[in-house]
């Protein structure tokens, strides 16, 4: 028999992925059967800009949800505002965030680490000057020899660090870095790295791990595997939420999409139909990308009076909106 | 033939002296702090000074000895706690900054004439009016004593020959432990794929000990030191001082080969990483802080058993000194700190004294080979930052990585 309980179907089964997420519509913040994370109010702004303005968000537990958008979309701010790594401006005022049950609201980053919710970075961060062992053997939570006053009594701890040990080369075994394990972390390679750091925020056994970008900069045979890896952490049990840049990677092993543009979520489904959905298309490709400028055509004067006469309606049907908008405020005011 | 004898015999009387010793304590306090959690603390001599004062004015009001380390040890917590509370949670130049000011701050409080009760102004505390109460533990007895016992001078009558002997096996022993020391290091380096020699691990850990104590005792043979057994400079602080910093060599290795002393270097490597990892770094700065710094004013107290407490000889000069012996000795080493503090006070002497017994008067007077020794010890240093970056025993694989 395999290991699943009676009851709920096991999550490595796609159909009953499938079927977990049939029942939630595809619009931005929709509810989710049992979110594992759950984002309200966050919003964060530098100067004038508006980087993350995230009304709703609910993460699944148990699958792979990717978070898309184009450069600048806030992706990566909201990453770090989950994990601790940047206070929210709306803190104070709303702001909430809760994981498993529990509110991250005021927890620093490490303290969300061992809540369970462990994360990677864009840029790795391996620990350059120190072994690839040692590298993985950072990510054990809970040791007892990283207590000031048992660390200098060898027998306290040797037992743990022993198990830690084991646990780390079988994770590298895994991940296929065990040859390297005494090589320095710095003479890895980029791909090695990414490899480096997803098998370090799996020595914790977090709940939730979040990747950020791991497949920038890696090579196609490397993705593949990474892929694999991702997708059998998925069939553990754990849920993955990763930013993601190539569009196949996502296809490929997202169960749910959620799209970010400007810093608001503005489309949330399922990889296969969420990629045609209008408000994505629009948010990678801008309102005007079906006109074809290396057609021939535009390039008679007629067919760019059309285009200009087109854009400037639109922009004189926003600003007749915008004044409208002002004139209602006028007249409250 | 005799200056260079004497050169020699005031060489290995630096090299043995617990300033030696104590400067060697607050190095090894410092690689905790900057070789292996890259903390950049510049105020190193403020924790010994804090260390001394609280030493100094305890014994001087009659306090029990042990109480009086404990009150200096005491003030050096604090001290840390003070320093590590603002700045550990800022970037790491803050640190900088805060602890070289502060240093500065203790040195000229200290100096205050409001104090002078005290600390004694700008005099300082004379040794006589607390060293008492250490120098009456000693169980050494009365009398002189020679290093080593058995000399040149019991065998053959102290031919010339018998001293060039011993001065003959020395020099054998450091280069033997030289070579086996890079077999070592070459042993361990797990890249190299080419087959391994003999030598590995314990034989050739226990061969470079026995070389190294074989070697010191040649050198002590050919060169005898005669010192009181007891007395304000005599054996009894030598041996304190040195079994202090054996006893700090020790804790420090305890503490870094252990699960500890692996996030001491995490956080040196990437503070964004161990936190992603749920490691407070915060707490791990601050502990590093504090042991280093309990380990400089162990260093003050040391400094001041023979001689003086006086603030200006506790300056920022000790801690450029303290950083320079460190990165001879090669940072984020076990012996790194001992062997660099032996080697840079020796050598500063090496070039004072040959300057002064060969540099004639006109064109050098006493006191500028005492300058002249600074200038070629500062130039050594950049030389050395530029030929073998890594010290005497540091690893030179680390550095191919710029963090």
């Amino acid at each position: 028999m395999s290991e699943t309980t009676i009851g709920t179907p096991s999550l490595a089964d796609p159909a009953a992925r499938r079927a977990l997420m049939a029942g939630v519509t595809p619009e931005p913040g929709a509810a989710k059967q049992d979110p594992i994370l759950k984002v309200d109010k966050i919003e964060r702004r530098f100067g004038g800009i508006t980087a993350v303005d995230v009304d709703h968000l609910e993460v699944q537990r148990g699958i792979i949800t990717a978070l898309i958008g184009p450069n600048g979309a806030g992706k990566t701010t909201f990453f770090n505002l989950i994990t601790g790594f940047d206070k929210p401006s709306s803190a104070g005022s709303g702001a909430h965030w809760e994981f498993d049950g529990r509110a991250l609201n005021k927890t620093s980053a490490s303290s969300v680490a061992k809540a369970g919710m462990v994360r990677t970075f864009q840029l790795t961060k391996s620990l350059n000057r120190m072994t690839v062992l040692d590298n993985m053997m950072l990510g054990a939570q809970e040791q007892s020899g990283e207590n000031l006053l048992k660390s200098v009594f060898k027998p306290l701890w040797s037992g743990q660090e022993k198990a830690v040990e084991e646990k780390a080369e079988e994770l590298l075994a895994r991940f296929k870095l065990l040859e390297k394990k005494d090589d320095y972390a710095g003479s890895l390679s980029g791909g090695q790295r990414k490899l480096l750091e997803m098998a370090r925020a799996l020595m914790s056994d977090p709940k939730m791990i979040m990747l950020d970008e791991p497949m920038a900069g890696v090579n196609p045979a490397l993705t593949q595997s990474l892929l694999g890896h991702i997708q059998s952490l998925r069939d553990e049990g754990m849920t993955v939420l990763f930013v993601e840049h190539d569009m196949h990677v996502v296809r490929h092993i997202s169960d749910w999409v959620v799209v970010m543009a400007e810093g608001r979520v503005v489309a949330e489904g399922p990889a296969d139909t969420v990629m045609s959905n209008q408000a994505v298309i629009d948010a990678y490709l801008g309102a005007h990308h079906d006109t074809d400028l290396g057609d021939d055509q535009v390039l008679t004067e007629g067919a760019l009076d059309e285009i200009e006469s087109e854009v400037r309606a639109d922009e004189a049907a926003h600003e007749a909106a915008e004044d409208a908008k002002h004139d209602q405020q006028g007249d409250k005011s | 033939m005799d200056t260079i004898l004497d050169i020699l015999a005031a060489v290995i009387r630096e090299a043995i002296s617990p300033g030696t010793a104590a400067v060697a304590i607050a190095v090894i306090g410092l690689n905790l702090h900057f070789g292996y959690t890259g903390l950049l603390n510049f105020g190193q001599s403020g924790f010994m000074l804090l260390g001394a004062y609280g030493f100094a004015i305890s014994l001087v009001h009659d306090i029990p000895l042990p109480i009086a380390v404990l009150i200096g040890l005491g003030l050096a917590f604090v001290f840390a706690l003070v320093l590590g509370i603002p700045t550990l949670q800022l970037r790491g130049d803050y640190l900088a900054i805060v602890t070289i000011s502060a240093a500065e701050i203790i040195r000229f409080v200290g100096r205050l004439s409001t104090l002078k009760e005290l600390t004694g102004g700008a005099q300082g505390i004379q040794g006589r009016t607390y060293q008492p109460a250490f120098v009456n533990l000693s169980f050494f007895g009365d009398g002189a004593w020679t290093l080593a016992p058995f000399n040149y001078t019991d065998v053959a009558d102290g031919a010339g020959w018998v001293r060039a002997l011993g001065g003959l096996v020395f020099a054998l022993c450091v280069v033997a432990t030289v070579l086996v020391g890079r077999r070592l290091k070459r042993a361990a380096d797990p890249t190299r794929t080419a087959p391994r020699t003999g030598l590995d691990g314990t034989l050739g850990k226990v061969l470079a000990a026995v070389l190294v104590l074989v070697g010191l005792y040649a050198l002590f043979f050919a060169m005898p030191v005669t010192y009181g057994r007891s007395g304000v400079n005599g054996w009894w602080v030598r041996a304190v001082a040195w079994t202090l910093v054996a006893l700090s060599t020790l804790v420090v290795y305890l503490l870094v080969r252990s699960p500890w002393g692996r996030l001491l270097r995490g956080v040196r490597e990437d503070e964004d990483a161990m936190r992603s990892l749920g490691r407070n770094v915060f707490a791990v700065k601050m502990q590093s802080l504090v042991i280093g710094g309990l380990f400089g004013a162990l260093g003050g107290m040391v400094y001041v058993l023979a001689s003086t407490v006086q603030p200006d000889a506790l300056g920022r000069q000790i801690t450029f000194f303290s950083y320079t012996a460190l990165l001879l000795g090669g940072a984020a080493t076990i012996l790194g700190p001992v062997l660099g503090t032996v080697l840079f006070f020796s050598a500063r002497i090496l070039i004072r004294e040959s300057a002064r017994a060969w540099v004639p008067d006109s064109i050098m007077n006493a006191q500028q080979t005492e300058q002249f020794s600074f200038v070629v010890v500062g130039v050594a240093l950049v030389l050395l930052v530029i030929f073998r970056p890594q010290g005497i025993l540091g690893n030179k694989r680390e550095l191919r990585f710029n963090v």
